[in-house]
């Protein structure tokens, strides 16, 4: 889209702006995680590398860490699961009810977490008698991620004709072999994609975990949560929050190739051509 | 003997195809049995115990639960003017985090979709996937420090006689912002790429300038993306109460609901019956108007 210069300089302090709200604190942030103070006063009075090797060295936080990774890919796996074969059912099948399916899979991550938390603690404790462990919050996790692999997988359906997947039936190959063949390599980049959004979401989530979690289990959020208001452990938080900044890194690195085989944020909505259009009327 | 059991295998599963050849409905309801089975037993029932137990009560001298049927819950919530201004509160907040969330993100959505260049608009994805991968807590934290006395925010308007908000509603409001954009730029930016560029140099073409093009083109095109992401932000500033208390003295839904979990379960049950009703409400709404398909 061709812009005034006006409106091209508008658009882009905005931009500026909004970038700037978003990276800001981040950057004080990862100031505060040199800071050779235990005081969190501004400026810092001096700073020091001490908090990193001190971080990687505590204990409860890489124990909290690896809770939170097994979490996040057990949920990740529940979800893909369940995601994937309600998407088939509602993008390939017409059955009555379809139109609540949607409604039904987004109701967990729509509802405030506070809800699904209390909900899912009542029925848990007071309803099943099963006491709270790392399943529960696996449990409570899966529920929430569902969506995401359900709407990336969904959308990515809707654009697949189901024409190919009856030219294989026609063809000889059994329901299975269709699926492995056919249906799977074509969704995989929104499977992918997917993934990693439900993976994001099980692993920095907080509310839910507080009231899903056994006694004695840490997940890093929660490992943070109970370090928070301790001055002396305050540095190696900050420091703590740093890493996994930097191992995101590798998370997004993914998606951001996931989406560039496919063109779209959220894993492949608009295509390549696309892009390439978009390039070629860009403001010089 | 190889061939053999690969023969067997085969047929066996020609069987399980013949049973579900043509069937349509076997071959939906298999798919759907598992994620119906989960959403609708674990989750909506949860949900339908928490609305039972909104009917309990407390006896008021043991303590105890009482599992019997009282609207005394509601009626409370109904008479005593504190929660009503705490649910009058949270909803305000959530609506202005909202409205904020959608004028920041648009601009910054557009620009990735429409404007920047292939590389400007990779860095720009990564750039806004990278803080949604930051933990929540830890942006809170650094929110906090930034709002203390001997904050940031204090040492950089100082100069100019200005003093920060401190903690309180407008730091609530400011911090919510913050953590929830991302939430609201992606499903906006993938929206906006939905359009196709066609239609804008149509518009340009008829003679539309770029403000009509905006106004009658891109706006009503990508006004179901902004539905969307505004699911999120609202229903996250509705049920957050960490953030609360962590930068302002106010009491959200969020809180209330925590405070009386332990000890007034029902209280916090029918408290809790407020935002899933906005929410139902909400999403309702949010259906008509296309947004789902942009989630």
């Amino acid at each position: 889209m061709r812009l005034s210069r006006q409106s091209a300089l508008v658009l882009r302090v905005a931009v500026g702006f909004g970038l700037a709200f978003i990276y800001i604190p981040l950057g004080v942030l990862a100031i505060y995680a040199f800071n050779a103070s235990n005081i969190l006063e501004w400026p810092p009075p001096g700073l020091t590398l001490d908090w990193f090797p001190k971080a990687l060295e505590d204990e409860s936080a890489r124990q909290a860490f690896t809770t939170s990774l097994k979490v996040a890919a057990a949920a990740t796996a529940i979800a893909l699961l369940l995601g994937t074969l309600a998407s088939l059912a509602v993008a390939r099948h017409r059955f009555f009810g379809r139109e609540t399916i949607s409604f039904l899979v987004i109701l967990p991550i729509a509802l405030p977490g506070i809800v699904t938390g209390v909900a899912l603690n009542n029925t848990f404790t007071q309803v099943l008698g099963i006491d709270l462990s790392l399943f529960t919050v696996i449990v409570a996790h899966a529920t929430f991620c569902i969506v995401v692999v359900y709407n990336n997988v969904v959308a990515r359906l809707r654009r697949v004709s189901a024409s190919f997947e009856e030219a294989s039936a026609d063809l000889g190959a059994d329901p299975w072999q269709t699926f492995r063949f056919v249906t799977l390599p074509n969704m995989r980049s929104a499977l992918g994609a997917g993934a990693l959004l439900a993976f994001a979401l099980s692993f920095d989530e907080i509310i839910v975990t507080i009231f899903t979690l056994g006694a004695g289990e840490e997940t890093l959020p929660y490992w943070i949560f109970t370090n928070l208001f301790r001055p002396r452990q305050l540095p190696i938080v900050n420091a703590v929050a740093v890493i996994v900044v930097l191992l995101s890194i590798i998370p997004v690195y993914f998606a951001h190739r996931l989406t560039r085989e496919e063109g779209g944020a959220t894993g492949g909505r608009g295509g390549r051509g696309r892009e390439v259009e978009a390039e070629a009327t860009a403001v010089p | 003997m190889t061939t053999e059991t690969v023969v067997e295998r085969r047929s066996a599963g020609r069987k399980l195809a013949g049973l579900f050849h043509g069937r349509r409905r076997l071959q939906a309801g298999t798919l759907l049995a598992g994620p119906l089975a989960w959403l609708v037993v674990v989750y909506l029932g949860s949900l339908v115990v928490l609305l039972v137990s909104a009917f309990w009560s407390v006896d008021p001298l043991s303590g105890e639960l009482v599992q019997g049927f009282t609207f005394e819950n509601f009626e409370l919530l109904w008479q005593e003017s504190v929660y009503g201004d705490v649910i009058g509160r949270t909803v305000l907040v959530a609506a202005a985090v909202t409205v904020t969330d959608a004028l920041l993100a648009f601009p910054i959505a557009f620009y990735m979709a429409k404007i920047a260049s292939r590389r400007g608009k990779a860095l720009l994805v990564v750039a806004i996937l990278l803080p949604l991968w930051s933990s929540y807590l830890v942006k809170v934290l650094s929110w906090r420090t930034m709002l203390s006395n001997g904050g940031v925010i204090n040492w950089a308007l100082e100069p100019l006689g200005l003093e920060g908000p401190g903690y309180g509603l407008t730091a609530v409001w400011l911090v919510m912002s913050y953590l929830w954009l991302p939430y609201m730029i992606l499903p906006i930016y993938a929206g906006l790429e939905r359009i196709p560029d066609s239609l804008l140099s149509a518009s340009e073409d008829l003679g539309g300038r770029p403000l009509t093009t905006f106004r009658r083109v891109i706006l009503p095109l990508s006004f179901p993306a902004v539905v969307a992401g505004s699911i999120f932000t609202f229903s996250l500033t509705l049920g957050d109460y960490i953030t609360p208390r962590l930068v302002s003295n106010d009491q959200f839904i969020g809180n209330v609901i925590f405070n009386n979990i332990s000890t007034n379960l029902p209280l916090a049950s029918a408290l809790a019956m407020v935002p899933i009703v906005v929410m139902i409400g909400y999403l309702l709404v949010a259906r008509k108007l296309g947004a789902f398909e942009h989630v």
